[in-house]
């Protein structure tokens, strides 16, 4: 009787028929209402763009020396003075954005790749797989991480791709935790069994149905993995361990380093660059953690 | 009567899990979730698996979907030997059986859209063209009562019960003949419960399926199945026909499990009494060495404490594993 009322299309509101916003969406909303995270997407979006873009506009060459050096910021038309070879701050502020940007991209996404990969194989496999997969990460994660990325640099050469390295080896130990956390919660979950069931492979398993599904936290986990990353280059720039052909905000610093105090304001510059850069990338992982968790999200 | 044959025997089944080793050297203990369970369904019918929570009885119910290993025994399905089949050809016989979960919430996808969850098993085991498996996704979901408006839809824009029935779409989806319903309804609300059954059995009879029916309502179970197993702690304490178990159940935990089924007719209600049982059953992981219920039961004697009482036949398809019957 029920069932044919139902079948004839009776009112879905009776039936308890609910539209609810789809997930994406009601993450997007959730990001847009916290403003700290807008803020900081915006000022991303701007050093992002100023970064790729600027180089085209603002066309002088931060390599060449155009004054004499240690110019204070405005003088000569120079808004942000020159260095201790006499180079355009603005023109290697501009300039440098890209490749800062660029490694701590890389970085990021090799420490999700290797990330991903642990944490994926070990919380699906369980057993001998994950006890070695999982020592294995504790052993990156006991490691002094400085220390094992300057030594890589240092024994392998100063090279933008060496660097990039050396940071994602350090870095990824974290992703793989929160993946195999996220693995071991859903492959419990009753469709993945019901894949399986419908003879789904491993791989399927891995890469179709669970994770998707385990995604939002390793997404904030990159976010903030990129914003580390930025700083670990410029710390290690900072040591002089940056590549000599590349300008970057932490090869500035570097370079200058000697000079931090007489003439701050060469480090001062590429230093609050990547500050706000890094308190952005900040910002829009703490929004997006608040928008993809489901606890706080109100029912 | 026709002949019924049968479609699915079980013989033995045990499965077991490891536990946590108790200090570093000592031995892996083990929880026997299914010990030694035989079973025979036959085709066309409905057989109930029904027992209280923690009896084992959706371990028993994947055990023979083969989603969970099973230790040691054989499963006989038509002349196909169940436990035999590995990697491929396991696969590909997963078309014919086929499993309802219970949580209608957790057994969809949340990312997929309702096409794609009832299109899955298609998909993964190559059934039919490309073009084909669109057609017979719309068919599914007419069969199942659900409108084709729906097809893109994701699973949280539903109902408890039109994810179930999705989940029934899914399931017959690749034709199976076996379909193992692990307590389709009991997350439902009453009113939903009763379409789903009805659901349920119109496709029984369309499709020529068989169910394997696990719940712990026997209202449902009298409702649904010819034929039904009892299960505590593991094991069959009691199987019979429909008729037979609700007429005449001889075992004192079946006794206590009809007597706690709530009635409407109030004469009834006070003519018979409610046989309560106390205590809790016994630990999994060490059982006792007699009948597993005696530590429950209200007729224990002696001998229930110390001798383990075997699955016999008392009546025509009536066998019951008690001492005292």
């Amino acid at each position: 009787m029920t069932e044919n009322l139902e079948e004839r299309g009776f009112g879905q509101k009776e039936m308890g028929f609910v539209q609810v916003e789809h997930p994406f969406k009601e993450t997007v909303r959730m990001f847009a209402t916290n403003y700290a995270a807008v803020a900081g997407f915006v000022v991303l979006v701007i050093v992002i763009l100023v970064s790729f873009l600027g180089p085209f506009i603002y066309t002088t060459d931060p390599w060449e020396m155009v004054w004499s050096p240690f110019s204070p910021p405005g003088a000569k038309g120079f808004l942000l003075g020159t260095d201790y070879l006499g180079r355009d701050l603005v023109a290697q502020i501009i300039h440098g954005g890209r490749a800062t940007i660029a490694v701590g991209c890389a970085a990021a996404l090799l420490s999700v790749l290797i990330g991903i990969t642990f944490g994926a194989l070990s919380g699906f496999y369980r057993g001998w797989v994950e006890e070695v997969l999982m020592r294995i990460t504790e052993f990156f994660q006991v490691l002094p991480t400085l220390l094992f990325s300057m030594v890589l640099v240092a024994l392998f050469g100063a090279s933008l791709a060496m660097i990039t390295f050396a940071i994602g080896i350090v870095s990824w130990t974290g992703v793989a935790r929160v993946t195999r956390a996220e693995f071991l919660k859903i492959r419990e979950l009753e469709y993945v069994t019901a894949s399986r069931s419908g003879g789904a492979k491993a791989p399927t398993l891995i890469f179709r149905v669970i994770l998707p599904n385990a995604l939002p936290p390793i997404v904030v986990q990159s976010a903030l993995l990129v914003g580390f990353a930025i700083l670990f280059e410029a710390g290690l720039s900072f040591l002089g361990l940056s590549d000599p052909d590349v300008m970057s905000w932490g090869a500035m610093m570097g370079n200058n380093r000697p000079f931090i105090l007489q003439h701050a304001f060469t480090i001062m510059y590429p230093g609050l660059a990547i500050f706000i850069t890094v308190l952005a990338i900040s910002l829009v992982g703490d929004g997006l953690n608040d928008a993809l968790n489901p606890k706080l999200r109100k029912r | 009567m026709l002949e019924a044959t049968s479609m699915l025997e079980l013989r033995d089944v045990e499965v077991r899990f490891n536990l946590k080793r108790i200090g570093l050297f000592g031995a892996v203990p083990q929880l026997r979730a299914v010990d030694g369970v035989s079973l025979s369904v036959q085709q066309g019918e409905t057989m109930a698996i029904v027992g209280e929570s923690g009896s084992g009885k959706t371990t028993l119910a994947l055990a023979i979907a083969r989603l969970v290993p099973v230790a040691s025994g054989e499963i006989q399905m038509g002349d196909i030997d169940l436990l035999g089949l590995t990697g491929e050809s396991l696969r590909t016989h997963r078309q014919n059986m086929q499993f309802i979960f219970q949580d209608p919430y957790s057994s969809l996808n949340p990312r997929l859209r309702a096409q794609d969850i009832v299109r899955e098993p298609l998909d993964r085991l190559a059934i039919g063209s490309v073009d084909s498996r669109n057609q017979r996704v719309q068919e599914m979901f007419e069969q199942v009562g659900l409108r084709q408006d729906q097809l893109r839809l994701f699973p949280h824009q539903f109902s408890g019960g039109q994810r179930q029935r999705i989940g029934i779409a899914r399931a017959i989806a690749s034709r199976p003949s076996l379909v193992i319903c692990d307590e389709p309804v009991s997350a439902l609300d009453v009113g939903v419960q009763a379409q789903i059954l009805n659901l349920l059995r119109r496709l029984q009879k369309d499709l020529n399926l068989t169910y394997l029916f696990i719940s712990h309502d026997l209202g449902v179970v009298q409702h649904m199945c010819d034929s039904i197993a009892v299960m505590y702690m593991g094991k069959i304490v009691e199987e019979s026909d429909r008729e037979s178990l609700f007429n005449n159940p001889l075992h004192p935990y079946t006794r206590a499990l009809l007597s706690a089924v709530p009635s409407a007719d109030p004469s009834r209600r006070n003519r018979e009494q409610r046989i309560t049982i106390s205590g809790d059953p016994p630990n999994p992981i060490d059982l006792p060495p007699g009948c597993r219920f005696a530590s429950r039961c209200p007729m224990v004697e002696e001998r229930c404490k110390s001798v383990e009482p075997i699955l016999t036949l008392r009546e025509k398809s009536h066998q019951v594993a008690c001492h005292l019957v």
